[in-house]
């Protein structure tokens, strides 16, 4: 039972012409059955049904750049709150003379991270880099050593929400190193702390550490000594992230296999020098992309310091809302906000998904 | 090792248990599967082979409708596959498939992931599937693992379930894709050794695969695929001493 | 030949001295942290302790589940906040889970538009900071929403003023609680037809419609009780009695809002969780669970919600938690949540350290619940392996 088939020149034939191409694209995607289709048109309904309306009240007939009694003649938005409000709006109280400094500390900040993002500057002068990066933030910020001191208190606006961020996710770092190490010592003493400590904040809300430390910690000191308040959020912040951290960090330890510590041990480094020669790197690689994650956390969570009074970027547009003449307004304020930090996060979130990528380490 | 002819000579009188009739599929513009025709009959087994990318997988996934084709027919057992969804499920209760990896459902005992086409599809009581599946799991020799959970045996042992997980819907054919491409050379001779058996009990077979020395002992027919076509088929003997093809020669030359 | 090792090389005696150490060290700070606390608190006149829980409160709450007025004590006031918390945040659960599920199933659909609706949805709830969306909603209300008078009226018995979601309910009636026990009934016997159908499963091997049995008894029982009730059809109407509305039940703005933003933005968080879960099945399990001849339903139940569940539930316990502990915020719009509550109660006594106790004993009780819910499932359900 032979058959060979003279293998005919193979008919160029074409594929059903509802299959390919764009009419081919639209019936797979969206109408290749009858529900599907139902839900093409009623999402299609929905849309036209709400977009139109909010690009005109948005686009149309909205205001960008009049002042506040021409925006209570029209019906659109009013989108001149913020470019009226802006100087205020951004940096908040810091005096107007020296509001370069926050400028540029921002714009060292911005240009710091855009380094860094590219992976050809992962080597060992990255961290030195950083450290003076913060050095001169601090510096241009606060004052002292040649510039007119600033003190904390009039720190406000995007200075601020970047500060407590930045320093949040640098000071918890270690903390939360330190403590995913405990977790994972053999030792009870210390991976009961570690526990402890780790489940307690990460069982609270950050809101409660924020009241904590504005309340509280001013009764921890002695007499006479005071906490600057930036400093009491500031440090509320670090204390909550470092939880996190140490969770993330944990997951990395346990993703690197027995062996590795055992090679060490057998090298015979001792613990300190296995941890951060051998172990910790490759940790710390794998947890990149999460820790990125709890950075976007951390940054949307500076916005809470408006409950205890801070000026942040939220506080400073809410103080403007309360201006009598641009009441009302809260819309444009607030989508204007939401703007940015969507910008921000999305921006840092899809450098994430990136990264996850590149290291080989997304699942 | 020619032990296929004993008296299980495949019927040529009947119609045959699967046919496809001038059958095209496309992924796309990407024409994978070009001009089809093949008819199977009942007993019969068959091994496909040919180059990756040539369309083996793409065409027996097509006759249990895990994928579709664009053009021409395909009839297995007498009913027709379309759109239709009631002779679809008829099919898939006919014919059997065995994946490359395994695909046994993780969250089930050996015995459940059995136990569990008979009791939804053909509505069997449990102590009914039960011992019928035990019946597989002995044929297959693996009894002693029933209660185990797939992700405690090794890769062999989780094929050769996978095969009794199909035979316990008594299926009329049962199609293989490449089903030992995925195991440990050691482990391979144990699932061969079941799917011998299956052949010689006159079970329809149509296996993707590379194991040649499978393909001279027990297949009927050897297809050669390539490109989306069937270049050439042939009885074993002649397809391995005589090729007549030059894609299948060069083939040939490659793996032997 | 055992030599005595010096106790400084000894790797078990220096674990020992370390934690000694540190513990020295941690209760030498508690220790100088707590007498600082002393001395402050004394110079300050403040008092310590919970007698103020037995202390007449004085100050009003917005909105309460139980009867409270200013004259009862902290302790009720701080039970009135917990419960603002409980009922904020059940419901808040019930609609995330809700919403989640769709989005992320919509997200995995193969059309395009819907698919894409869902990621846009995704990824702006995400990444917007959830007290700005919260300050947003109760903007809404308070700006875009007219005064009483000009209320909204979408549907008939429904206004939306800056008042809060004012809806018509049906009035009291005796019928009512007698159909709730008929509707824990349904559900009763539900389950048990859920189990009686297994058995006979098992034995003759026929599918009994559970789903579709148990959802017409659901329906059926209050409607019979309602019909032998008369058929009662009074509803409770809000009625515009001078400048604001008399009757139906009103929704505040603060829990409007507060409710809307935390399902909107952990509901994102969710669908990311669903989708995650459905795609962590392979195909190669659906195409063996097709291949048996399993139908699409079948294979849905059987084969891919227990796989996708077990990869689900653990994270989805942890968004659970956020929501609740996002709930804290309402402060920030006026909500009498708990923190809220214990906030006005630590600027009234001076007590912070109580409160700020109180306020994570029970957040914690929250955490450490489901921590524990969460540990027993994964045990319970873990894949067994080699």
């Amino acid at each position: 039972m032979s058959q060979s088939n003279p293998v005919k020149a193979r008919e160029h034939l074409k594929p059903p012409v509802t299959e390919v191409g764009v009419l081919g694209w639209i019936h797979q995607n969206l109408f290749n059955n009858w529900f599907n289709s139902l839900l093409t048109l009623l999402a299609l309904y929905g849309l036209f049904v709400t977009i139109p309306p909010m690009f005109k009240w948005a686009f149309v007939d909205s205001l960008w750049f009049s002042g506040p009694e021409a925006c209570r003649e029209i019906d659109g938005a009013c989108w001149s709150i913020i470019p009226s409000n802006a100087r205020f709006i951004f940096l908040g109280f810091y005096p107007e003379d020296q509001q370069w400094r926050p400028l540029i500390a921002m714009i060292l900040l911005f240009v710091l991270v855009f380094y860094t993002q590219n992976r050809k500057s992962w080597n060992r002068a990255l961290f030195p880099i950083w450290v003076c990066g913060l050095f001169v933030m601090g510096w241009l910020m606060h004052g002292g050593l040649g510039l007119p001191v600033v003190e904390t208190a009039k720190w406000s606006g995007l200075p601020l929400t970047l500060i407590l961020a930045l320093f949040g996710m640098v000071g918890a770092y270690p903390l939360g190193v330190l403590l995913a190490l405990g977790r994972r010592s053999k030792l009870p003493v210390i991976h009961s702390l570690s526990v402890v400590y780790i489940e307690l904040i990460r069982g609270v809300p950050l809101i409660s550490m924020l009241f904590m430390s504005s309340i509280m910690f001013p009764l921890f000191l002695p007499e006479g000594v005071t906490f600057d308040k930036v400093l009491r959020a500031q440090v509320a912040i670090i204390l909550f992230t470092a939880a996190y951290i140490a969770e993330v960090v944990r997951g990395g330890l346990q993703a690197i296999p027995k062996g590795q510590y055992e090679a060490a041990d057998s090298l015979g480094l001792k613990y300190g020098q296995a941890m951060r020669l051998i172990i910790l790197p490759q940790a710390l690689k794998i947890v990149i992309p999460p820790s990125v994650g709890i950075l976007i956390s951390a940054f949307k969570d500076t916005s809470l310091v408006v409950i205890i009074a801070l000026y942040d970027v939220l506080k400073t547009t809410k103080v403007t809302l309360s201006n009598p003449e641009w009441m009302g307004y809260s819309s444009e304020a607030y989508l204007f906000l939401a703007v940015l930090y969507f910008i921000f996060c999305y921006a840092m979130s899809s450098y994430s998904r990136k990264l996850e990528k590149a290291l080989h380490t997304g699942h | 090792m020619d032990d296929k002819k004993n008296g299980q000579a495949p019927s040529t009188t009947d119609r045959p248990i699967i046919e496809i009739i001038g059958m095209h599929k496309w992924y796309g513009e990407f024409h994978v599967l070009s001009d089809i025709n093949l008819k199977v009959q009942e007993k019969e087994r068959i091994v496909i082979c040919g180059p990756s990318g040539s369309g083996k997988s793409t065409l027996i996934r097509c006759i249990n409708r895990l994928e579709e084709h664009q053009r021409g027919r395909i009839i297995v057992d007498g009913i027709e596959l379309t759109n239709d969804v009631k002779n679809i499920e008829k099919v898939r209760a006919e014919v059997g498939m065995v994946f490359q990896h395994f695909n046994l459902f993780p969250h089930l005992t050996i015995v459940e992931n059995l136990t569990l086409g008979p009791i939804w599809v053909r509505k069997m009581p449990r102590k009914e599937a039960e011992e019928a599946a035990m019946k597989y799991l002995e044929k297959v020799k693996i009894a002693e693992q029933a209660k185990k959970f797939p992700g405690q045996l090794s890769g062999g042992q989780q094929q050769r379930v996978a095969i009794a997980r199909s035979l316990c819907m008594s299926p009329r054919v049962m199609l293989f894709d490449e089903p030992t491409s995925a195991l440990d050379p050691e482990m391979i001779k144990e699932v061969l050794d079941v799917m011998i058996d299956l052949a010689r009990e006159g079970m329809t077979m149509l296996v993707v695969t590379h194991e040649m020395g499978f393909a001279k002992s027990v297949a009927d027919r050897v297809m050669f695929m390539d490109e989306g076509q069937i270049v050439e088929e042939n009885n074993p003997n002649d397809f391995f001493d005589n090729p007549q093809h030059e894609r299948t020669k060069l083939f040939l030359s490659q793996i032997l | 030949m055992s030599s005595a090792v010096p106790f400084w090389r000894d790797p078990r005696k220096r674990a020992i001295v370390f934690q000694i150490l540190v513990l020295l060290l941690v209760f030498s700070t508690v220790y100088v942290l707590f007498s600082n606390t002393q001395a402050n608190l004394r110079r300050q006149s403040i008092a310590t302790g919970f007698g103020f829980l037995k202390v007449e409160s004085g100050f009003e709450i917005g909105e309460s589940v139980i009867e409270y007025s200013s004259a009862d004590t902290y302790g009720r006031a701080l039970l009135v906040g917990a419960l603002n918390t409980i009922k904020v945040s059940f419901i808040g659960i019930v609609l995330m889970i809700i919403l989640g599920v769709f989005v992320g199933i919509a997200r995995l659909s193969r059309n395009w538009l819907v698919s894409r609706l869902a990621g846009i949805f995704i990824e702006v709830m995400q990444n917007i900071p959830v007290l700005l969306q919260l300050f947003f909603w109760y903007a809404i209300f308070y700006e875009a929403f007219p005064a009483p008078r000009q209320a909204l009226n979408p549907l008939p018995g429904i206004f939306l003023c800056n008042r809060g979601l004012i809806m018509a309910v049906p009035a009291k009636h005796p019928a009512h609680l007698p159909m709730l026990i008929s509707l824990a009934v349904a559900a009763l016997l539900w389950w048990l037809l859920a189990r009686w159908a297994k058995k006979i499963q098992d034995r003759t091997g026929r599918i009994f419609p559970v789903v579709r049995t148990g959802l017409g008894l659901c329906l059926l029982f209050p409607a019979l009780v309602w019909l032998a009730y008369g058929a009662p059809k009074a509803m409770d109407v809000p009625v515009l009695q001078g400048f604001n509305f008399g009757g139906g039940v009103t929704v505040s703005p603060e829990f409007s809002a507060l409710l809307i933003g935390l399902v909107l933005y952990t509901s994102a968080f969710v669908a990311e969780i669903v989708r995650a879960g459905i795609q962590a099945v392979t195909r190669g399990q659906i195409e063996a669970a097709m291949s048996i001849g399993l139908r699409p339903g079948q294979v849905l139940h059987l084969v891919v919600l227990p796989q996708a569940l077990r990869v689900i539930i653990p994270p989805l316990t942890s968004q659970m938690l956020n929501l609740t502990k996002n709930s804290s915020l309402a402060i920030a719009i006026g909500y009498a949540d708990f923190v809220s509550v214990a906030n006005t109660t630590i600027n009234q006594t001076g007590q912070a350290i109580e409160g700020v106790a109180l306020i994570m004993a029970v957040y914690l009780c929250f955490s450490l619940s489901t921590s524990a819910f969460m540990n027993w499932y994964n045990k319970k359900t873990a894949l067994v392996e080699r």
